[in-house]
């Protein structure tokens, strides 16, 4: 039993189903990220933790008692919205403690939580102010504050930076992510933002088309995607996912894939299970930070392979330098330091880190486990 | 290429500038005429008018016709002046108002944040007594009235008006709603607010522009409604604009011309007065929600 149990959840509008028998137990202290493109139904998810959209079939329980057909207000749950809805007539003040109002908490301990929060979030000069007079980040930490002061069992957030700007949108990262570890509250968070499911979760459930395609760590996900959908949706850029036949050569199986002349180059793989394909077509899922220079190549990796193609581009970025090439027929990007070497056209010596290279079935797109 | 203008004004010549003004200052002293004689003639004495000279300023000042109008003229068989009946218009426009008002922000709230099968079909319905014409109601609602004991009454009449007005205040707040952000209100209820707390709370605050429109639109009706007024009231329940025709009317005696110009500025006052007071919100609220501010 979780903190908060989500058991063969499903949600129906009518006849179309939207969300299919969802699993997912959080435990307390934990945060959890619901990641995936739009329509995938991961807020659909989040308003039914919160209440605001009926629960079709199955179980959501927090703190072992189920909250099916339960009232919003009664599950001791606060949410952030991507709008924020602060309520435009009322003041800072106000709207943090409108919830602790309704509930009927006293006066005088209304004030004193408004004012905890409040210098939590440094707010404390915005109180007497209208949510108009204030800029996207202070909204943000308004919304943030009127969660907080509930005290709740689970907070929401249901997409809380997509409305701010690129350098606020890291900042309030950081700064949600400190506040998680100060408190120790348990998060519920949805987002399309890989990189935000990245930093901020202890835990990431990557959803598409109504379901779960995977749970786990970020690393897990990260290194271990279980099918091709999440190896593509996470990381920036995506995966490079290359077409590739598996032979054996020295009792070895190996990744057989043609470079841009159509040449063929043999690439060992570390998984020895792979053998059983020998043979037959698979998809080799390559991150772009795992190709790169001979001299930049991970040293602690015990399976570094070598290989000569043509640079099709350069893309200097500051930090690292993008490079292009083609690899059983796809665009591929490699991620080099920013120093390396490379001019477009150029033949180039790259160095593959195949410790962490992954292989797909290309009939059911799942991750052949190792 | 030339930098594009930040007016958005149309740019004119000073002879086509001077021609506009000209032409819509002779529009609006043409608008302004009828007002012009009404009130020029409402200061003089009967003899001056009847003497010729209708667009002459008075001779002699008085304002012995207001004072007439207003509490001594004939109407009907009693020479009460309109005031009993000013009172009754009030009696049956407040409430009319203040009640269709607060129906029509309840509807638009059910309609469009507490959605429920079919609700469309049902605004659609509710829409549809805008367009109901007034004379085909007449005798199915005289007959109502009379069931509920209402017949000839103020409050029968006001009920006539709400009844009446649900529809156009329901549209406006359907409307104004429709474009208030849900999240608002799902973030209320999470704060544990109930249906009337977010109502009195969230969206009533934040409804001001569209109550402004939605009470100078039912004022006016209300007030200005000649048919209903003539229909159902009673002979004490008779508001302003049914008394100012009996005072029109009155088929003895001399026409005392100057009491008629005063009794139908006196009609007129209060619609003026809300226009003055609230029209610039009107305008406001009638452009709410299709321009994002």
């Amino acid at each position: 039993m979780g903190f908060l149990d989500i058991d063969n959840t499903t949600k129906a509008y009518g006849s179309v189903e939207v969300l299919h028998n969802v699993d997912i137990s959080v435990q307390e202290g934990e945060f959890l990220v619901l990641v995936g493109p739009s329509g995938c139904g991961k807020s659909t998810l989040l308003n039914m933790i919160a209440g605001l959209e009926e629960i079709t079939s199955g179980e959501i329980r927090i703190k072992d008692q189920i909250m099916n057909g339960v009232h919003p207000s009664k599950r001791n749950i606060a949410m952030v919205f991507q709008s924020y809805a602060l309520y435009p007539n009322m003041t800072v003040g106000q709207n943090i403690t409108f919830g602790l109002e309704m509930h009927g908490t006293p006066k005088p301990e209304r004030e004193k939580a408004m004012h905890e929060v409040a210098k939590l979030l440094q707010i404390e000069q915005l109180l007497d102010r209208k949510p108009g007079q204030l800029s996207g980040g202070q909204r943000q930490r308004v919304a943030m504050g009127r969660a907080l002061v509930r005290n709740p069992d689970v907070f929401l957030f249901d997409e809380p930076l997509s409305n701010l700007d690129a350098k606020l949108r890291v900042d309030m990262r950081t700064e949600i992510k400190k506040l998680h570890q100060n408190l120790g509250t348990t998060i519920v968070y949805v987002t399309h933002d890989q990189i935000e499911a990245m930093t901020l979760s202890t835990r990431i459930a990557v959803m598409n088309g109504g379901y779960v395609q995977q749970l786990g760590t970020p690393q897990e996900i990260y290194d271990s995607p279980a099918n091709i959908f999440v190896a593509t949706f996470m990381g920036s850029p995506a995966m490079n996912v290359i077409p590739a036949t598996v032979r054996m050569q020295n009792g070895v199986p190996q990744a057989e894939i043609s470079l841009h002349d159509d040449s063929k180059s043999l690439l060992p793989f570390s998984q020895a299970n792979l053998a059983a394909w020998k043979g037959k077509d698979i998809l080799l899922g390559i991150r772009p930070e795992t190709i790169t220079d001979i001299d930049g190549a991970d040293r602690k990796s015990s399976n570094i392979a070598q290989m000569t193609n043509r640079i099709v581009v350069t893309e200097p970025a500051g930090s690292d330098t993008f490079v292009s090439m083609q690899l059983g027929g796809k665009d591929v990007i490699a991620r080099m330091r920013s120093d390396a070497e490379v001019r477009a056209g150029q033949d180039f010596e790259f160095a593959v880190n195949m410790e962490k290279a992954v292989a797909f079935d290309p009939q059911s797109e799942d991750r052949i486990a190792p | 290429m030339s930098v594009a203008s930040q007016d958005t004004a149309i740019r004119t010549g000073r002879v086509t500038r001077t021609l506009i003004y000209v032409v819509l200052i002779l529009f609006a002293l043409f608008y302004m005429l009828p007002l012009y004689v009404m009130v020029v003639n409402s200061v003089k004495p009967l003899s001056e008018i009847t003497g010729g000279g209708m667009m002459n300023l008075p001779r002699e000042f008085t304002l012995e016709p207001w004072f007439k109008a207003w509490s001594s003229a004939q109407i009907g068989v009693e020479p009460t002046g309109l005031s009993p009946y000013f009172w009754n218009s009030i009696k049956m426009v407040v409430p009319a108002v203040a009640i269709s008002t607060v129906l029509g922000a309840l509807n638009g709230y059910v309609l469009t944040k507490w959605r429920f099968k079919y609700d469309t079909i049902i605004f659609g319905l509710m829409l549809f007594a805008c367009f109901i014409p007034f004379q085909i109601v007449l005798i199915p609602m005289a007959r109502m009235l009379g069931l509920m004991g209402l017949a000839g009454t103020t409050w029968g009449l006001a009920l006539v008006h709400v009844v009446y007005g649900i529809g156009f205040t329901t549209l406006y707040f359907r409307n104004y709603y429709a474009v208030f952000p849900t999240e608002l209100i799902r973030a209320a209820q999470i704060d544990g607010a109930g249906f009337f707390q977010i109502f009195w709370r969230i969206l009533l605050p934040s409804s001001g522009p569209i109550a402004v429109v939605s009470i100078i639109w039912q004022f006016t009706n209300i007030w200005n409604d000649f048919l209903f007024g003539a229909s159902f009231a009673g002979a004490d329940s008779q508001p302003m604009t049914v008394a100012l025709n009996n005072l029109v009317q009155a088929s003895h005696g001399v026409k005392e011309y100057n009491v008629h110009f005063a009794g139908a500025i006196l009609a007129a006052m209060p619609t003026l007065l809300v226009y003055i007071v609230a029209g610039r919100y009107f305008v406001r609220g009638l452009m709410a929600g299709s321009v994002k501010g």
